[in-house]
């Protein structure tokens, strides 16, 4: 009887792994983030920004190599390593030559790693790993491999260009960090210390700790802190509803100076603050859509929108992801090696639909572009989010940020 | 002192907020003598159906309206689920409202979607109601305390002054005596069943706007609150609100104070490692007490389970 | 049941014998047959998880169906394992230590074994809610751990280390994928006859009895408590040979091996197959397996449906889906299957219809809330379909309601047959 259970499950693996197989020449994207369970959102989103940036920026523009079109095959990693390395692989057996993940730097290590691994150990059936949102810098310091390529700004990256915007405010004395207590957190903890003390010395730091992360029932507690420290501005790198919950009980608190974060946008966020957070939530990124860069970006938001109108355009890097893996592709002429496509996205300059350029710097595979910092607000709103009136508004931008920032990655060619 | 006194309040919130869901699931422990896992659960169904009704008629509406909508769920789970499973044992049972908590979760994200809701407070109670040292209150959280103090001493009264009340402790205690004096039995545990969900849905409603409408929301309290019951004494409703409000402040004042657990080993006598980055002890020496201020409870349970295994105010083994 | 069992375990022969030594048998020519029929690495990848959750899932019914322990935190035991081997690879690649791969599981279950006894000494004086307590909160504190002590658990992006630099075994180095797979394949095997020897030892036996009446094998002169004691060191033992091939096979450990969902889903695993019997929790780790791997890939909504089979068989079938397959297995040894066959064809169609339908009702639905505007199209069951037209609803509610009303019309009938073919005795009318 076990055996005859054996069988039928057995038989059942063979038809949904063997369904998989019907190729067509297209070049697939696999994209390996949560799409179910708690941090399903983000997950969504991104793959919506994907189909739609593969639809709109390459297979309506031709496709590459003369028609080959981008296909994006989604793989719900429910926001664990495991399940992550056990989609590599089936994307891999599926003949997959680009993997796209992001949500959580934890699950982007465990993949880069598997993925150098793979390499090593498979010289004929080599992959990419193009991490479009995992910010640790580790990956591009350390931990980098050859096979790795980051489009977003790195947590140091975009704590380099707050504190840039943060030490022009004359009035600033002190600043309260608070952030979740994990490899993130930390790194967007000791950035801001390294960065503030050697740009604004007189800036004093009253209170940097971490809390545990998803954790918490009540920020209140912290925000009673924070009040009393007589802070004038938080630095956080909270994301989820760990964000949410800070920022509301500070805000409650009384507080009312800036909540400089990373993730307080999108996904709910918005909506949530609505009229509390106005002019008080900030927030550090790329590809800011207030005020718009150009009108065919406008379009593109625009289009997106009236398309998902439940998702927003909260990574706009993933735009530079599919146009440049594109180019890369064209360029090395082949969508299978991809020793060459790596080469070819190796110091790629690209004009980035939001504005600006981007470098993929070869040294580390760090891409180098404009970072803002900008305002929660429904002022002058022309790209609201969460269907809401309020968006981000950027108030002021560093360009090419850290372009000349040291990297510790010690880069291993094939 | 002034974060003292901010601190207590608080912590006075939390506790009270607690209680209200652990008061609910320590009744039907003691009446049916299944943990139900799935309580948490309909603590965040009653913040999704209030924020569902506030959308259309507004806050008030939907305090009173959304606990019922909870509470006759839970009465029709009880009926039609956990009446069916309690035939094969107590094993069984508590599996089943594992499972139901996790089905909960599913359906809330299929209609809701997985988004954090825009659930706030009523416009009316938007306001700092006093400050301590900078510090506001929010009017809405004295409405808290004011709401859960209300039930705790409806729920007293009930179980202890009224007919109804008699007949619920006797059942408690013999049911085979009370359902041979005529009561129906059954129909209290679901009447129980359904009282207990509704002041779940009851917590939910008021602590949505706070402490936020979102699919984890369940998860991030069901542990704490089977902690609390088994800290508590199971069964005991004493228990339940000395051990809630333990919870409270113990939580909110292992947050606010940065206790660095290096000035504890110096104090042991312990020395610090020269080189911290190459210690192999160095997270210990880096430690503070907010970062392990959630986990405390547990250790709490741990202790006073292998010390005293049948909690603080608890008559019986839990 | 005890005599029975006493009888077999006093004889050395009859635990020998063909009849007992065949089904190992058959299991191991089967495990070694399976990557000719999927020789693809992903089939494998699956089917070592497969293998690992069947050790891990065995392990945990040796306290929840032997032993009657309810634990919420068994994650930790298969995690503790499993950190350390990582940490033992790792040190191997830097010392070069002479220690070949397929040795780590030991390793594994060492360390399992050293945190069960240490857990164990205290949770294990009280079963019931209080084991269950304690053991959520053990769990729920060294989950919280994993994040704080990062030298030793690597916060969350976790440790991984590379199973190939260890001593290589006869030559083989482990690179691919297959040698893998035999490896897992071995200590499934290896473990799984432990595990099934050690609930034929008279602790094993002891276990059962204490679950059944502990009063009862405390006046028999056996400690509850430390029988209770054992099986728990056991369940830790092969708990960390399960964490051991876990990391072989990801090569790396997080705090998702330690954190509560891992605890609580090897309990629903070990609850779908059947707590009952030895052999019951594969069958639960198998399908947990293939709706994790599979169905996620086909829909979002694969933990509705999980959620769902689980209440159902909760509700329905308390001894897990195994149990229903052999209660199945009885009844054809009895040679009474053909009475079963009609009504069972009758079911069939209807049933199918309302599970299908129900399903696809969630599907359209979902997807009418949640889809990009304007795409309007989606593919169910091979059909592509629209979802702003009336047809397919119509459809769907139409099937799902009929096929319910004729179950619940052919469903006495089922039972009536059901009861006539499990009768003791022999077919009288």
């Amino acid at each position: 009887m076990k055996k005859l259970v054996k069988l039928m499950s057995a038989t059942m693996l063979a038809t949904a792994v063997g369904a998989f197989s019907a190729a067509a020449d297209t070049v697939k994207i696999a994209f390996i983030d949560p799409l179910s369970g708690p941090f399903a959102t983000t997950g969504s989103n991104g793959l919506a920004e994907y189909k739609f940036a593969a639809e709109e920026l390459v297979n309506k523009q031709g496709g590459v190599l003369g028609g080959q079109e981008f296909e994006i095959v989604a793989f719900d990693n429910k926001m664990s390593g495991k399940e992550s390395l056990i989609n590599v692989q089936v994307a891999i057996d599926q003949g997959i030559k680009f993997i796209a993940q992001g949500n959580s730097s934890g699950i982007a290590h465990a993949i880069t790693d598997a993925v150098d691994k793979h390499n090593r150990r498979n010289p004929d059936n080599r992959v990419l790993f193009l991490n479009y949102s995992a910010v640790d810098p580790a990956l591009t310091n350390d931990k980098c491999n050859f096979w790795h390529f980051r489009f977003d700004a790195n947590a140091d990256i975009k704590m380099d260009a707050l504190t840039d915007v943060m030490a022009q405010n004359k009035e600033l004395g002190k600043v309260y960090l608070i952030g979740q207590d994990y490899s993130f957190g930390k790194a967007v903890a000791a950035a801001a210390v390294r960065d503030l003390s050697s740009k604004r010395p007189d800036i004093e730091i009253v209170g940097n700790e971490l809390h545990p992360i998803g954790k918490v029932k009540d920020f209140t507690p912290y925000a009673r802190k924070i009040v009393s420290s007589g802070a004038d501005a938080v630095i956080t790198g909270n994301w989820g509803s760990d964000m949410v919950g800070l920022g509301k009980a500070i805000i409650e608190a009384g507080f009312e100076g800036p909540i400089y974060t990373y993730y307080a946008a999108s996904n709910g966020i918005t909506r949530t603050f609505g009229e509390a957070g106005k002019g008080s939530i900030y927030l550090v990124g790329e590809g800011f859509q207030n005020p718009p860069a150009s009108d065919r970006m406008s379009k593109y938001v625009e289009e997106f929108n009236a398309k998902y109108p439940d998702h927003d355009i909260s990574q706009a890097r993933i735009t530079n992801v599919v146009e440049m893996l594109a180019r890369a592709i064209d360029e090395a002429g082949s969508a299978t090696d991809v020793v060459k496509i790596a080469y070819a996205l190796e110091g790629m300059e690209h004009d980035s639909l939001w504005g600006g350029k981007v470098f993929m710097r070869p040294d580390d595979h760090q891409a180098i572009q404009n970072v803002h910092v900008g305002v929660h607000t429904d002022e002058d709103m022309k790209h609201p989010l969460d269907n809401s009136p309020y968006g981000i508004y950027s108030t002021s931008m560093v360009e090419m940020a850290s372009a000349n920032s040291p990297t510790s990655c010690k880069m291993k060619r094939p | 002192m002034e974060l003292i006194a901010i601190n207590i309040i608080d912590g006075l919130v939390t506790g009270l907020l607690l209680f209200m869901l652990s008061s609910g699931l320590t009744l039907i422990f003691s009446m049916m003598g299944v943990l139900n896992f799935a309580h948490a659960s309909f603590y965040m169904l009653g913040a999704y159906f209030a924020y569902q009704i506030s959308m259309y008629i507004g806050f008030w509406p939907g305090l009173v309206i959304a606990p019922l909508a909870v509470g006759i769920g839970g009465a029709l789970v009880e009926r039609y689920g956990l009446r069916r499973v309690h035939q094969y044992g107590h094993v069984p049972e508590l599996i089943f409202t594992f499972g139901l908590a996790l089905l909960i979760e599913e359906v809330v994200q299929f209609f809701w979607g997985k988004n954090q809701m825009a659930y706030e407070e009523p416009e009316i109670l938007q306001f700092a109601a006093f400050a301590i040292g900078g510090n506001s209150v929010p009017a809405y959280k004295v409405f808290m305390i004011f709401v859960s103090v209300g039930i705790f001493m409806g729920l007293l009264y009930v179980l202890t002054k009224t007919r109804v009340g008699m007949v619920i402790q006797a059942a408690l205690s013999y049911p085979r005596t009370v359902e041979a004096l005529g009561h129906n039995v059954p129909l209290v545990f679901m009447g129980v069943f359904g009282v207990g969900t509704a002041l779940a849905g009851v917590a939910g409603v008021i602590a949505g706007p706070v402490l936020g409408t979102f699919p984890g929301m369940a998860v991030l309290l069901g542990s704490i609150v089977f902690v609390t019951i088994v800290i508590g004494g199971l069964g005991s409703l004493w228990g339940a609100l000395i051990a809630s409000l333990l919870i409270g402040w113990l939580t909110t004042f292992a947050a606010s104070y940065n206790v660095e657990f290096e000035s504890i080993l110096l104090f042991f006598g312990l020395e610090k490692p020269e080189i911290m980055s190459e210690s192999a002890l160095r997270d210990i020496w880096t430690m503070t007490l907010p970062q392990i201020g959630p986990i405390l409870p547990y250790i709490l349970m741990i202790l006073i389970l292998v010390f005293r295994p049948y909690g603080l105010f608890g008559k019986r083994d839990v | 049941m005890t005599q029975t069992a006493h009888s077999r375990s006093s004889t050395a022969a009859t635990m020998f014998s063909v009849a007992s030594v065949l089904p190992w048998l058959l299991a191991a020519l089967l495990l070694l047959a399976l990557p000719t029929v999927f020789p693809s690495n992903s089939a494998l990848t699956i089917m070592n998880q497969m293998a690992i959750t069947i050790v891990f899932a065995l392990a945990y019914n040796m306290l929840l169906g032997q032993g009657g322990m309810l634990s919420f935190g068994h994650a930790v035991y298969m995690g503790v394992g499993g950190f350390m081997c990582v940490h033992i690879m790792n040190y191997v690649e830097v010392n070069e230590a002479p220690v070949p791969l397929p040795l780590l599981p030991i390793f594994g279950g060492l360390f399992g074994l050293g945190l069960a006894s240490i857990v164990g000494s205290f949770s294990t004086r009280k079963a019931g809610t209080v084991f269950a307590m304690i053991s959520l909160g053990v769990g729920e504190l060294i989950a919280a751990c994993s994040i704080i002590i990062v030298a030793f658990f690597g916060g969350e992006e976790g440790i991984s280390g590379d199973r190939t630099y260890m001593m290589p075994f006869f030559e083989v180095e482990f690179f691919t994928q297959i040698e893998v797979y035999y490896l897992t394949a071995f200590w499934l095997l290896l473990a799984a006859f432990l595990m099934y020897l050690f609930s034929r030892t008279p602790i094993g036996r002891m276990a059962n009895a204490v679950r059944d009446n502990p009063e009862r094998a405390e006046f028999l002169g056996y400690s509850a408590r430390w029988v209770r004691y054992y099986s728990f060191c056991a369940s830790g033992f092969f708990c960390g040979i399960a964490g051991a091939l876990f990391a072989i096979n990801f090569e790396i450990l997080t705090e998702e091996n330690l954190n509560l969902a891992t605890s609580g889903s090897i309990l629903l695993i070990t609850f779908l197959g059947g707590i009952g019997v030895f052999f019951c929790p594969i069958v639960g780790a198998i399908v947990f397996t293939l709706l994790q791997t599979v169905l996620s890939l086909e829909t979002e909504l694969w933990q509705l449906y999980l959620g769902a089979l689980f209440l159902a068989t909760v509700m329905f079938f308390p001894d897990g889906l195994s149990g229903v397959l052999m209660r199945h297995a009885n009844i054809v040894q009895r040679g009474r299957p053909q009475i079963l066959v009609s009504p069972y064809t009758k079911m069939a169609i209807p049933a199918l219809v309302t599970v299908l339908a129900s399903a696809g009702l969630c599907e359209v639905l979902f997807h009418g809330r949640h889809a990009a505007t304007g795409e309007h199209s989606m593919v169910l069951y091979w059909i592509t379909i629209d979802t702003h037209s009336l047809l397919p609803w119509v459809v769907l509610i139409g099937c799902a309601l009929g096929g319910f009303g004729l179950c619940k019309r052919i469903a006495p009938d089922v039972l009536e047959a059901w009861d006539e073919a499990s009768r003791p005795g022999g077919v009288n009318p």
